[in-house]
């Protein structure tokens, strides 16, 4: 769809971008010694610390992700706000305590507070550079889907601008302005999602809806022989790439090819884009037969998403409850959209074309997990598909404590006591929040307003129906949202570089104001390779990126955390061949798994050796195995350390 | 007063109740979650059923594994403060 800027959201988030850029300006004039621009002296209140949690954790894979695959897909997005936040419940019962007690300024200084080893620091100050990156993708991915609608930038401009801001806020502050970005950012992003879920519940539900950005026209469902002998209509032959496919083409009297999809005994309306790409790059895109845009001539996709049966046979609802919401849907139809992708030759051009088609779901099979492509055969024992969502459940319960961004905040807050009541602040908002996000997605999946070719795009959307004001400050909180999130990443991954790998693996002999120097140049580049990941993933759902940067922190790091406080045998070979074995076994298989086969590489799926998109039930016990059996292969040589020392 | 840094034998016996608090609390809500795990993949249709309010088993659950983390959260501060206040 093509995105129009408005100026009431410019306005509003050049106002918020502002804010949070003249904060950062002021308060990283704190941050002079490593000390405070790492860590923030220790000092932040643990409501404050608790609050800047939420801001952290809730990036833009919660919002704009967790939104766009419940509003596809139903529940299946929900299974990701519940992994979400029970994996803190990990970090606050094992993880949190000991890590304030071992460290200093980052993860692998507590790995590394028993043995003073090079190669603790070494591989732990990679594996935060691997997770922060791989958390940044998504990230990045969803700045750049942000401002399309907001600003009316294209996706590179989005992406750009995003990280010129945050290498900004990064190399000019430190942790006490990446904090109270957080805390702001997090109170207004739950603060404002509440709102605009009590906006859902008020409208309640209606077979017609009508957002305050379009008109909504209901999709065309004919019989199965319409077009045979119709006046005006030619039925194309069935040939080339559709032939076999459950289509019906026909060429209308404009001129204008048609493409309906058969559904048992009818014919329903599709949208297709067409897009073909000439010798010299230039690409031209085709929206129902018609050049796509705004002017006379052109058309663009139509927005979708709404209920087609009520119970009772109702057209609306008017406003409802929470529970009444949820159990009203759970009896309704709703029209949900599948897609087809094919590859046409004309004028020896190839030319794709996406089919996007009607799926008319009853409710309580959209309620349930089994709906999105990921876990399609959950409902029908398809083992694979049971192993890759046992496989997430876990990866997301155990990635969140393992996430370096999560950790460096231990040491923000004074002693134990802080790091308990902000990680319960934490959890009270952040769970408040994925509470709210069953009624977005679900909101936005009956609202009409979705983009059938972008699932980031869902929440802004939303809110663009409910007016232009609602949808600039929910954008804008969400870029801030971006801003907060990917400051927070790129600390941590300045911190591992300048901190763990120049100063501690590598002995630079830096000052304590060059160190924040170094620190600060990191933060430069990995905000220029964030930059360049976040337009090469553009297409894919940001909250399955966050799963895989998930599956990576789990398998890496979370076994020699636990087994560092738990198992007095565990060694520092034992810690180091563990993290990287789990790093490279996550990162290889997700690399190799049919679902970045077809969305990264645009290769068959079926070509990938590894089926499962989900590798943590296999690589995080991969993790444990691989540090028991070296540290007990290395005792001997731990017991003689001991000993001489 | 805090315990940061503190080896006294009280500060290590509070540190040792606090982990075998905490350690408790995370089995009980690894029960839940695990029991939600499970209960999809044995017997995925089941999460269909309207259980509370007309919600049904899989949105019942799900806010309930959100709730749960929130109760033992405050219920594990609050046993961990008043050890230490003592």
């Amino acid at each position: 769809m093509i995105y129009t800027g408005s100026s009431t959201a410019i306005a509003i988030f050049i106002a918020f971008v502002s804010i949070v850029i003249g904060l950062s300006l002021f308060l990283g004039r704190k941050a002079k010694s490593a000390q405070g621009y790492y860590a923030a002296h220790g000092q932040i209140h643990w409501f404050v610390n608790g609050v800047a949690f939420a801001g952290d954790y809730l990036s833009a894979a919660s919002f704009l992700g967790i939104c766009g695959m419940i509003a596809f897909f139903g529940y299946d997005g929900f299974l990701y706000s519940i992994g979400y936040l029970a994996g803190w419940i990990v970090a606050l019962f094992v993880v949190a305590e000991p890590i304030k007690k071992l460290g200093r300024f980052t993860f692998a200084d507590a790995l590394d507070s028993k043995f003073g080893s090079r190669g603790i620091k070494l591989s732990a100050a990679i594996s935060t550079m691997v997770v922060s990156i791989f958390y940044l993708i998504p990230q990045m991915v969803g700045a750049g889907a942000l401002v399309k609608p907001l600003l009316g930038f294209s996706h590179l401009q989005g992406v750009v601008l995003v990280g010129v801001v945050v290498i900004f806020i990064v190399a000019t502050a430190g942790m006490v302005s990446t904090t109270w970005v957080q805390f702001i950012k997090g109170s207004l992003l739950v603060f404002f999602c509440a709102i605009l879920t009590m906006l859902i519940l008020n409208r309640g539900i209606s077979t017609t809806p009508a957002p305050k950005n379009g008109t909504f026209a209901a999709w065309k469902v004919l019989p199965l022989n319409h077009f045979e002998g119709k006046a005006g209509y030619t039925l194309l032959a069935e040939e080339g790439p559709w032939k076999g496919l459950p289509y019906v083409r026909v060429k209308n009297d404009k001129g204008l090819v048609e493409i309906w999809r058969k559904t048992g005994d009818t014919l329903t309306e599709t949208q297709f884009v067409e897009t073909a790409i000439d010798a010299d790059g230039k690409k031209t895109v085709f929206v129902n037969g018609l050049p796509q845009g705004l002017g006379a001539g052109q058309t663009d996709l139509r927005p979708v998403g709404n209920v087609t049966k009520l119970p009772g046979g109702k057209t609306e609802t008017g406003p409802l409850g929470p529970a009444e919401f949820l159990s009203t849907l759970q009896q309704s139809e709703i029209l949900l959209w599948g897609s087809d992708k094919l590859v046409d030759k004309r004028d020896g051009k190839a030319v794709t074309i996406d089919v996007y088609f009607q799926k008319p779901t009853t409710g309580d099979k959209v309620l349930v997990p089994g709906a999105s492509p990921t876990f399609a055969g959950l409902q029908q024992s398809d083992p694979i598909k049971k192993l890759d969502f046992l496989s997430l459940m876990l990866a997301l319960f155990c990635g969140t404590a393992s996430l370096p961004h999560i950790l460096i905040r231990y040491y923000t807050v004074k002693d134990a006591s802080a790091v308990r009541k902000s990680t319960v602040i934490g959890i009270g908002s952040i769970g408040f929040f994925y509470v709210l996000t069953l009624f977005l997605g679900l909101g936005a999946m009956t609202g009409g307003t979705l983009d059938v070719t972008n699932t980031n795009m869902a929440a802004p959307l939303l809110a663009k129906g409910f007016g232009e004001l609602p949808f600039a400050i929910i954008s804008a909180i969400a870029f801030t949202t971006v801003l907060g999130t990917v400051s927070g990443l790129i600390m941590a991954a300045s911190g591992a570089v300048a901190h763990d790998m120049l100063t501690n693996v590598f002995k630079v002999d830096l000052s304590d104001h060059n160190k924040v120097r170094a620190g600060k140049l990191v933060a430069v580049l990995v905000g220029i390779v964030a930059m360049i990941l976040g337009v090469v993933f553009e297409k894919m759902n940001v909250n399955f990126l966050v799963g895989w940067a998930f599956n990576v922190a789990a398998s890496a790091n979370l076994p020699s955390l636990i087994m560092l406080l738990f198992w007095k045998k565990t060694t520092k070979q034992g810690i180091t061949t563990a993290i990287i074995v789990g790093m490279l076994s996550s990162l290889g298989w997700i690399l190799l798994s049919g679902q970045t086969y077809k969305s990264v590489y645009g290769l068959d799926a079926a070509l990938a050796p590894f089926q499962m998109s989900q590798p943590a039930i296999f690589t995080i016990p991969l993790g444990f195995l691989t540090l028991v059996v070296v540290s007990l292969l290395t005792q001997k040589r731990a017991a003689a350390r001991e000993a001489l020392t | 007063m805090t315990h940061e840094n503190d080896e006294s034998p009280q500060a290590v016996q509070h540190d040792d109740r606090n982990r075998r608090t905490a350690l408790l609390l995370f089995v009980v809500y690894l029960a839940m979650y695990g029991g939600f795990m499970a209960w999809n993949v044995i017997s995925p249709a089941s999460m269909a059923t309207p259980v509370l309010l007309g919600m049904n088993l899989a949105i019942v659950y799900g806010f309930a594994l959100i709730v749960a983390a929130l109760l033992l959260a405050i219920a594990y501060v609050v046993l961990a403060n008043r050890g230490q206040a003592q």
